[in-house]
């Protein structure tokens, strides 16, 4: 089944905090001078009073953020991910994660799929890096609803949040009605042969690579793991049981993000055959979307192609 | 080894032609910046033409003078001016921001021969540039080092922590060009949503360099004579590390890109090449029209 067209998680990033502003004025919006790339442009519209320009300078707008969260203020950083998480993450640590501050850190432009920036945008180490920070919760929504209900949820939740944010249109996987849990993986497709674990936007080409595999006769349990720390292990070692063979699919490095998560639960808890397919062990570069998701096999067809082969390996 | 001397009338329609590959180039890429390019050209032109002892042929000659873009962004005035200079053919414009070509999105120093750092990272190239110069005091090599950085770039703490620590190794064979064009990407809003506000006030910028301990000189970067002067002289300052303030109009050479930030980096429509084409005085055959 083919997904409906769906708006890019920035537009949706951008719109929730415009209309959350209405009504909490909690909601402060941090920029590193990339408000008209993040969607945070849509907030100053909305409350130009509210959106505070930090310029170029990621070090000291994570530490801004910090200091207004302890005066009551909800600040929502917004700047690319390679910029927040790469170039202020000792900002992040000392005076985010280990204070357990209420920021939240919007990593826009995130993943493979960052119109042609190539090697210093493409951040796709982030999640890793994030989810090896105690007390942070790390967060990469499917679509734009998920969006939306992740970002009313964190508001309501105390606690420094880094949240996944994309630049591209991106499918709509969930309807308006949605309710989004913290730290909860919700299961899109019943199987028995495999089971398939994603998370953020590559959860959509997971999903329609499992109708692939369907029309050839191999039936993929589907999990959306949208919370990836504090990550729903109950849900993962469920589904390891139910078909004994897990393949992960992530949109980033397979090393020690959402793949090296799964692996770690199941080597604890119920040790079955892992796979992660991913980038491998690489940085970016330039490249049209469409080319550098097919060489890092992450469009549905590859996804597919290298599910098929494993699980042919694995029955030998 | 410097070029034949062309004449300033030549640089400038050499200036000219450049302008035009950036466009193309960004045309063809469908991606990419202008803003940015357009008003570091002239600067570049001088520099790779008039100032720069380089051999293109020897992209690597260990004596050569170091050129570092740290406004990365940028690139595709680099990768014009590099190709204009000899150190590739102008056709390899056409790959700029594609898969596998050497003409990176930002400027990756393993690709391309004559990039002296990779860049990208708004602040890194400049402290990379201190380290350059450096190197060179302690190598006792006589090259001079030449970082480009950008106004809203000097946002970044890095800069004011290099130019800390080259004033205190007293490096004159340092040069950093500011392309202060008066807008970042975004920045502080001013009256209504379009008007962005400048990174910042007259004279801030000449100052702090000043307050750091840099000789400061200020010139018109659409000037090619000017910036050739000045950047000529810097590299013989001695004493302290030398800051060339060049006052700049982003997208510069484009009426309805100048001072735009909305041409920080964007695409135009086929009228919008057609009538930029004209204004930087392409060949008729070249409009499209
Ligand atoms: C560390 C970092 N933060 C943010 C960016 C995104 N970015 C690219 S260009 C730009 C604005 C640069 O402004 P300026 O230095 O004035 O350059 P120019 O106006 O000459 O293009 C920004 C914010 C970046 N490349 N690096």
């Amino acid at each position: 089944m083919l997904l409906r067209e769906g708006k890019a998680l920035r537009v949706a990033f951008g719109e929730t905090l415009a209309e959350l502003g209405n009504t909490d004025r909690r909601v402060v919006v941090v920029d590193g001078d990339l408000g008209s790339s993040t969607g945070a442009d849509i907030f100053e519209a909305a409350h130009p009073d509210r959106f505070l320009q930090m310029g170029i300078a990621e070090q000291n707008m994570l530490g801004v953020a910090a200091g207004l969260a302890t005066i009551g203020f909800v600040p929502f950083v917004s700047t690319f991910a390679c910029f927040a998480v790469a170039r202020a993450l000792d900002q992040i640590r000392v005076l985010i994660a280990q204070p357990k501050l209420n920021v939240k850190i919007a990593g826009g432009y995130a993943g493979l799929l960052a119109g042609k920036t190539g090697k210093t945008h493409l951040m796709f180490d982030d999640v890793s890096i994030m989810r090896a920070l105690a007390n942070m919760t790390v967060i990469a929504p499917a679509d734009e609803i998920e969006t939306r209900r992740a970002i009313e949820v964190i508001t309501a939740t105390d606690g420094p949040v880094y949240l996944r944010i994309t630049r591209e249109p991106s499918p709509k996987l969930f309807d308006d009605d949605y309710v989004f849990h913290l730290g909860v993986a919700s299961r899109l497709r019943d199987g028995r042969d495999v089971t398939l674990i994603s998370t953020g936007v590559q959860t959509t080409r997971v999903y329609e690579s499992a109708d692939l595999l369907a029309k050839e006769g191999i039936d993929a349990l589907v999990l959306h793991v949208p919370t990836i720390k504090p990550i729903d292990e109950a849900a993962i070692v469920e589904a390891a049981r139910e078909t004994g063979f897990v393949i992960t699919v992530e949109e980033h490095t397979i090393l020690g993000g959402l793949g090296g998560a799964v692996a770690e639960i199941l080597g604890d808890q119920y040790p079955v055959p892992v796979k992660r397919l991913g980038i491998r062990d690489m940085f970016g570069e330039s490249g049209p979307d469409d080319a550098l998701l097919e060489k890092h096999r992450l469009s549905p067809a590859r996804i597919a192609e290298d599910v098929r082969l494993l699980l042919a390996r694995r029955v030998r | 080894m410097m070029a034949v001397e062309l004449s300033t009338a030549k640089l400038e329609d050499l200036a000219r032609t450049a302008r035009r590959e950036i466009i193309n180039a960004v045309v063809v890429a469908k991606a990419g910046h202008l803003g940015g390019p357009l008003s570091a050209i002239d600067i570049l032109v001088a520099l790779y033409f008039r100032v720069l002892n380089i051999r293109p042929l020897d992209p690597t000659w260990p004596d050569r003078d170091r050129f570092i873009l740290s406004k990365g962004h940028s690139s595709i005035a680099l990768y014009t001016t590099l190709a204009l200079r000899g150190f590739f053919p102008l056709e390899e414009l056409s790959t700029f921001d594609a898969m596998g070509s050497r003409l990176q999105g930002h400027p990756d120093m393993n690709l391309l021969p004559g990039l002296d750092m990779s860049t990208g990272s708004l602040g890194l190239g400049f402290s990379a540039g201190v380290g350059v110069a450096l190197g060179a005091k302690l190598a006792e090599k006589n090259f001079t080092t030449f970082v480009m950085v950008g106004d809203g770039e000097c946002n970044e703490g890095i800069i004011w922590e290099g130019a800390h620590v080259a004033q205190r190794y007293a490096l004159d064979n340092l040069v950093v060009i500011v392309d202060e064009n008066n807008l970042q990407q975004f920045g502080w809003r001013g009256q209504t949503a379009t008007d962005r506000l400048p990174p910042y006030s007259d004279k801030q910028l000449a100052h702090r360099w000043e307050a750091f301990g840099w000789q400061v000189s200020e010139v018109d970067g659409h000037d090619i004579d000017e910036v050739t002067h000045a950047l000529t002289r810097a590299r013989g300052a001695s004493g302290s590390p030398v800051a060339v303030i060049a006052h700049t109009t982003k997208g510069k050479g484009v009426s309805f890109m100048e001072g735009n930030f909305r041409w920080h980096s964007r695409v135009p429509t086929v009228d919008e090449i057609n009538q930029a084409m004209v204004e930087l005085g392409a060949p008729p055959s070249l409009t499209g029209a």
